[in-house]
């Protein structure tokens, strides 16, 4: 009996083996979408500032005004350009040609001397609100550089002055890419696992082809499995191609082990493709099918799952929905293992997440299809 | 001819509304993703859990501690007895900045020599990271000008920083007004791309072929619920922006709504030529999303095109929405007159032309 099982399993597998080589269409899916995704996001995707465009107006030149904007002029977070007058800069950033105004007004040299002057005016672009903070960190890093430059040419003591190192751990050149890309390879798996098996089974229902297949001594289980595992392979080649992708070409550090990377990648894979036939049993049509995978795969594990919004600062209802977001815990256990290395601490309970999730969507889609089968 | 093609804008609505699966997809996720990505789509820090190493352990360093934990930006979780316990906070995530503070704190204040601090974040998340570190600069700075005051002297200068258009820099105002583009965008494309693919596998299309409509009543047909609809999705969004989430709509509604039917002209014309491109529903469906995603990260929703490589800032110059969320957010937040956003619709509409004939071409040969 085993015997005949497993072989009717191995040519049920067989089956969608030779309609994924017939079908470019997974094929596509599992390989060439996670490639061209990476690629657009990993240099589609930064959030590094650099040489943005400030006006500086300097109402009264003197050689501190000059030595100032001479330092502006060396930072890589900036590109100058001058403006005459405050008049000028206000059009330019209506126009979105400068992102800040920088404005040293006519008392700069004198006010710097005297206590508790201001003598700096910053203005910045609000709209895009992010890059203006960014903008601003930067700016109050460059000030307090060029002060400390001054004090220590001066030599005189400064009182209230400290003296502030900053570091970044993991990621010290502070390198969006470095955190983006391996959040990434979530979110692309989260949509070729979903996207695959949900087109794939909907058509399947679409043609009925699959009520064919129930009316063979096949069992429901076999189906499903016979279902999942070319989907896996595939979805593990397309995660394969990813962090390829990520190592070699966006020089991405792995700093973590590699067995880690291939067993949660495979819980999370599991996850991913329950969602996709969950989602293929309910819609039964590619149409729906398509949008609904799209629509609570995708964008959730695009904006929820902490790849590039930070989860703690979302507000308590929000931030309880994203433990059902499964792309939540692979990018979760993928930034640690690729920036920090094998952080027990932060694998395990992650993965604990991911087999429940995985057993959770299997389990439902299994118990949906069996009573749509009656 | 106008009576035809009105049958058939009508009779593609129903069949868009009248099934109730088509229904849902085009009314519940697009709310629902209003409301949970204005809410999660935030890059503004909240309770950024901190701990604190204070080898000074004097009423000045405590001073500056308390600076930290009187703001919401940061939570303090912990305080530690040695440096080093910190890595392991952090790389366990259980804070996401450290603070430490050198046994020589007080001493160099009191001297006038610059008081060491040292501020270490995580930098799994750059952004986080960055604005973390402006946040603690800022605080730091602060705290000095006030101890310099406090204890008679020349505070050294600070930047008087201000932001225009937005002036708590909240990035929901930033992230709303963009979610109505990408959202319209979303539903039009779905909704054009998909209509002629799945009259094709239904086999309605031939029977639609032996009707006296010409390709273009058909294309019309097919293009203007989509019009319809995106425009009807755009204006709940809309009213949902500035009602729900008061974001603060400072220009003229007539200018949005002129940019949006441009930009939805736009979007349909790349929707029928996808659907004239492919046979089946995957396809098309493949086609929509192969189109949606470069346009929505190459479109500057969520990070700024200027951060891009040159060649891709190029590739984004052919992407509707790359101007449409200009002109939604310049309306929104600048109060932006037509006149100045001119040439944004101007590219709107070039694109639209250059899509919009492909299509008919394409279509022509498809039909034919």
């Amino acid at each position: 009996m085993s015997v005949r099982i497993s072989r009717r399993l191995r040519g049920l597998v067989h089956k969608e083996f030779v309609q994924i080589r017939r079908d470019p269409s997974s094929l596509a899916i599992a390989f060439l979408l996670p490639t061209l995704l990476l690629l657009l996001f990993g240099y589609g995707v930064s959030l590094d500032a650099h040489h943005v465009r400030v006006g500086v107006v300097v109402t009264q030149p003197t050689a501190e005004t000059a030595s100032f904007t001479s330092h502006l002029q060396h930072s890589p977070y900036f590109a100058p350009v001058a403006l005459p007058d405050i008049q000028a800069a206000e059009r330019a950033i209506g126009r979105r040609e400068i992102s800040a105004i920088l404005w040293l007004r006519e008392d700069f040299t004198r006010k710097l001397l005297a206590p508790g002057g201001a003598p700096i005016g910053v203005m910045l672009d609000g709209v895009d609100a992010n890059t203006a903070r960014i903008v601003e960190a930067y700016l109050q890093q460059t000030w307090q550089t060029w002060l400390a430059a001054r004090a220590a040419e001066s030599g005189a003591p400064i009182p209230g002055a400290l003296a502030v190192t900053s570091r970044v751990w993991f990621n010290p050149a502070v390198q969006s890419r470095d955190y983006l890309v391996p959040g990434l390879i979530a979110v692309i798996m989260t949509l070729t696992g979903a996207l695959l098996t949900a087109l794939v089974i909907a058509r399947e229902w679409e043609r009925g082809t699959l009520e064919a297949l129930m009316v063979t001594p096949v069992s429901l289980r076999e189906i499903i499995i016979s279902k999942l595992a070319p989907y896996f392979v595939l979805g593990m080649g397309g995660m394969a191609v990813s962090v390829a992708m990520a190592v070699w070409l966006f020089d991405v550090p792995l700093r973590g082990s590699f067995a880690v990377l291939v067993l949660a990648a495979s819980l999370f894979m599991g996850a991913a493709l329950g969602m996709g036939l969950l989602i293929s049993s309910v819609a039964r049509n590619q149409f729906v099918a398509g949008q609904i995978a799209i629509i609570v795969t995708f964008l959730p594990a695009f904006i929820l799952s902490g790849f590039i919004f930070d989860i703690g600062s979302m507000p308590e209802p929000i931030r309880l929905f994203t433990y059902l977001v499964a792309a939540r815990y692979f990018v979760a256990i993928l930034q640690s293992v690729f920036l920090a290395g094998d952080v027990w601490s932060v694998i395990l309970p992650n993965a604990a997440a991911l087999v429940v999730m995985a057993a959770i969507f299997l389990g439902l889609a299994r118990l949906v299809t069996r009573k749509r089968l009656d | 001819m106008l009576a035809r093609v009105l049958a058939l804008i009508v009779k593609e609505l129903l069949a868009l509304l009248k099934d109730p699966k088509s229904r849902m997809v085009l009314i519940g996720p697009p709310l629902l993703q209003l409301v949970v990505f204005g809410y999660a789509a935030t890059f503004d820090l909240n309770q950024v859990p901190f701990v604190v190493y204070n080898a000074d352990r004097s009423a000045a360093s405590r001073d500056l501690i308390a600076h930290f934990t009187g703001t919401p930006t940061f939570h303090l979780v912990a305080t530690v007895e040695s440096l080093a316990l910190i890595p392991a906070l952090i790389e366990q995530r259980k804070a996401e900045m450290a603070l430490a503070i050198d046994a020589r704190f007080t001493r160099d204040l009191l001297t006038g020599r610059p008081a060491p601090v040292e501020v270490i974040v995580d930098g799994r998340n750059s952004n986080t990271a960055v604005i973390a570190l402006g946040y603690a600069n800022q605080i730091l700075s602060d705290y000095a000008a006030s101890w310099a005051g406090e204890h008679g002297a020349s505070a050294p200068s600070v930047l008087a920083v201000r932001a225009r258009y937005n002036s708590n820099l909240e990035s929901r105002w930033f992230i709303i007004p963009g979610i109505i583009a990408l959202l319209a965008q979303v539903v039009t494309l779905l909704v054009v791309a998909l209509t002629v693919a799945r009259e094709r596998e239904a086999g309605t299309f031939d029977q639609l072929l032996v009707t006296p409509l010409r390709p273009v009543d058909i294309l019309l047909g097919k293009g203007i619920p989509g019009l319809l609809i995106g425009l009807a999705e755009a204006s709940v969004i809309l009213v949902a922006a500035v009602f729900w989430f008061g974001v603060p709509l400072r220009g003229a509604v007539a200018v949005f709504y002129l940019g949006a039917v441009v930009f939805i002209i736009a979007v349909i014309g790349i929707g029928l030529l996808i659907s004239a491109l492919s046979a089946t529903q995957q396809q098309a469906l493949l086609g929509a999303f192969l189109f949606m995603v470069p346009s929505i990260i190459l479109s500057g929703f969520a990070t700024p095109i200027a951060n891009m490589p040159q060649f891709v800032q190029w590739l984004t110059l052919v992407n509707p929405l790359r101007y449409f969320l200009v002109v939604v957010r310049s309306v929104f937040l600048q109060a932006a007159s037509l006149a100045s956003l001119s040439t944004e619709i101007a590219a709107m509409a070039a694109i639209g032309c250059v899509s919009l004939i492909a299509a008919t071409v394409m279509f022509r040969r498809r039909v034919y």
